[in-house]
């Protein structure tokens, strides 16, 4: 289904016409998308979001997104192995992840959809508790707080309006707006284009701008809800949504980390000022499926993943980095030996974890337990006991 | 030190207490500011502690109690008021996905201390949606934990117990009770824990189980009864879930009878489970199969005959006649 197969022609009209308004759709992004480093690696300046990054900075950041990549291909490899129930994909999403991920202060919060990885990987989570939950371990062994990342959340778009109450937190906490930067906070919320029709989604959105929330919305258009296509999810540009709730929106190439970095970080510190709620749609793509359940190539077509290949996050930086001398083989080098490392530390590491004792089960379900819960633990344990060799 | 007050107040009391004794107390929802809510219990309460934290919020359910799952994580406790039963719906995802699983999830790392206020039931004339009894749906969610006030006094204590509690507490209030019956408040009095349930009359016959607006059919029934000689125990449940069953089993074994009354449908409403698990603990103690009377398993109808769809003391005592018949 494409945009124009959906539109009428001929229609006499009423009210403006879409397609003036919004422009046609664009394939690359549009004339908006906020770009530093173009997919041929070469460096462009923006008259708004420019930074200046020193070589350091973009080394770090292309580090981060070559782990981030290891660490998807090994747990895909786990998921095939049998030691993942399933794995969500993060393959092409690197830039759009690391971007925002390093953009944040540390006293920021995130809320995650499932597929933060590259997120959870800038606030210092180490990647075994990811695998940990898709292993089946637990449901996320982090601390939200001591990490300022909430927990991995499965149902769509539910967490943008935590983040929107979280950030009204905020602001009655008096950390918005104060002019310390060491003080003032905001929240990010991750989400994907499928989870922008969600109602909870477009709640958030209304909450966040009445109240001049200090959050930040952070949509990954990887232009899949898995097998639905994001012609499916909206008629327009999604950044240009925005604009009906009264706040910005922007819409940055997501496979540019430099431009993800550049405009999460303008976002965030628009909304630690009190300024309110920023969208930015981090326009990329899935290479992958969308989780290890799912076949791509039912759906779409072999020439777009071709296309969106040449837009590699990883492999532009790189160019970058060789052609003006800012990383030389050693450092490729050395950084390929610590990718290795990590894959082998995850592998390792995934197949070694104890599968918990049957009664964690009961665990946490209230603050105070119950009686009744009590009961029925007490039951089941002495039920376990009953077997020679309880794996309690 | 006593007032006279309506269950309106008592909550209203209640809720200015929790308040003024805690400055993480937000409350939000449609309509609770300027106007004090639609049914007033949130009066003026805007006015003493400023829209920060009495806090008008948007149309939108989900929003309402997805934000203050948020607020909620960052350590605030806020209560929300959703206004009436049947709009609760558009909420449910966030209230059986997320609120409920939090602190599970999180292995207790994210404590939700959170209240959702649900003036339930009916009675009132209202059009539909306005007169629904939701309460099995959430009793049936582990995570959550639901109690129902049925008078003026329990408004007052249990909306405080409710905020105080670590858990999130779906909090159903008996809408037609509002403004109905007064009692006389001792606020220096000890109240009893929130999840208990209370022998509110006494009597060796029969053991009728109600909670929120059928405490009060019972009492009437239990008092007709009295006329005919026969002699009603009356529970008020209060907590849902959990449930207190020490009082109910203590009962039915000196009864050997149970009728339960509930304005929800009977179909796996809260009458069933009451039903199992007397009969698990007291089998042999029962002189009849225990009863349910309830709404029935339609829709809430038009309000022109809403009473002869609620529970009321003539088909209470019909179930007590037929519990004795046995």
């Amino acid at each position: 289904m494409t945009q124009e197969s959906t539109s009428s022609p001929g229609d006499p009209g009423f009210g403006p016409d879409l397609a003036e308004v919004f422009g046609p759709s664009h394939q690359d992004g549009g004339p908006d998308l906020v770009q530093l480093l173009t997919p041929e690696g070469e460096r462009v300046h923006h008259p708004e979001f420019d930074l200046d990054f020193d070589a350091d900075e973009i080394r770090g950041l292309y580090r981060d997104m070559v782990l981030v990549r290891r660490l998807d291909v090994e747990a895909t490899a786990l998921q095939r192995h049998g030691e993942l129930g399933i794995w969500a994909q993060l393959l092409g999403q690197e830039a759009a992840q690391i971007g925002a991920g390093r953009a944040l202060r540390p006293q920021d919060h995130v809320f995650p959809t499932y597929r933060e990885h590259g997120v959870a990987w800038c606030r210092g989570i180490d990647p075994l508790k990811l695998l940990g939950l898709f292993r089946g371990v637990d449901h996320g062994a982090w601390d939200p707080e001591e990490f300022h990342f909430g927990l991995y959340t499965i149902v769509i778009g539910a967490q943008t309006l935590h983040a929107t109450g979280y950030a009204m937190g905020m602001q009655r906490d008096g950390v918005v707006g104060t002019g310390d930067p060491e003080r003032d906070a905001a929240v990010v919320a991750h989400f994907g284009d499928g989870a922008s029709s969600q109602g909870d989604v477009n709640e958030a959105f209304i909450f966040a701008a009445s109240y001049n929330a200090p959050v930040v919305f952070f949509c990954q258009n990887n232009q899949w809800a898995i097998s639905e296509p994001i012609e499916r999810q909206s008629r327009i540009p999604l950044y240009q949504r925005a604009l009906g709730f009264g706040f910005p929106g922007i819409r940055v190439d997501g496979n540019d980390v430099l431009a993800t970095y550049a405009v999460t970080r303008a976002a965030l510190q628009r909304a630690r000022e009190g300024q309110g709620p920023t969208f930015v749609e981090a326009y990329t793509y899935r290479m992958g499926a969308h989780t290890t359940t799912d076949d791509p190539t039912r759906y779409r077509l072999s020439d777009d993943v071709e296309r969106w290949k040449l837009r590699d996050p990883i492999a532009r930086v790189e160019v970058y980095l060789r052609r003006n001398g800012l990383a030389d083989d050693a450092f490729f080098e050395t950084l390929g030996e610590e990718a290795d490392e990590l894959g082998a530390r995850l592998r390792e590491g995934c197949r070694a974890m104890p599968d918990p004792s049957p009664l964690a089960i009961f665990d946490h379900v209230y603050a105070e337990e119950t009686e009744e819960l009590a009961a029925q633990r007490a039951g089941f344990e002495a039920y376990l006991e009953s077997f020679e060799g309880s794996r309690r | 030190m006593s007032q006279r007050i309506t269950l309106a107040k008592g909550l209203n009391l209640g809720l200015r207490k929790a308040m003024e004794d805690d400055d993480k107390v937000l409350l939000m929802g449609e309509d609770v500011g300027k106007l004090g809510g639609v049914f007033r219990i949130t009066d003026g309460l805007q006015k003493d502690f400023g829209e920060d934290r009495v806090i008008d919020s948007p149309l939108a359910e989900s929003g309402i109690v997805g934000t203050a799952v948020g607020l909620a994580l960052r350590g605030y406790r806020p209560v929300v008021e959703i206004q009436f039963d049947g709009f609760v719906y558009p909420a449910y995802d966030q209230i059986v996905c997320q609120v409920a699983k939090m602190h599970y999830r999180s292995k207790g790392r994210s404590p939700l201390p959170m209240v959702i206020r649900i003036p339930f039931g009916g009675g009132i004339g209202a059009v539909e949606h306005h007169s629904e009894s939701p309460e099995a749906q959430f009793a049936h969610t582990p995570g959550i934990k639901v109690v129902a006030c049925s008078n003026p006094v329990d408004g007052y204590w249990m909306i405080q117990q409710a905020i105080a509690s670590d858990d999130p507490v779906v909090f159903l209030e008996p809408k037609r009770q509002y403004h109905a019956d007064k009692a006389d408040l001792d606020e220096t009095a000890t109240p009893e824990p929130l999840f208990t349930s209370r022998v509110v009359r006494s009597g060796t016959d029969v053991t009728v189980l109600a909670y929120g607006p059928t405490v009060k059919t019972a009492m009437h029934a239990a008092e007709a009864a009295a006329t005919d000689g026969r002699s009603l125990e009356v529970i008020d449940l209060r907590t849902l879930s959990p449930l207190d069953m020490v009082p109910v089993l203590d009962s039915v074994r000196r009864t050997g009878r149970a009728v339960v009354c509930h304005e929800a449908h009977v179909n796996l409403g809260m009458g069933a489970e009451l039903a199992a698990r007397i009969t698990e603990e007291c089998f042999y103690a029962l002189e009849a199969p225990v009863l349910r009377v309830g709404g029935f398993d339609t829709p809430y109808p038009a309000s022109r005959i809403e009473e002869d769809f609620l529970p009321d003391l003539d088909r209470l005592l019909d179930a007590v006649d037929r519990a004795m018949d046995f």
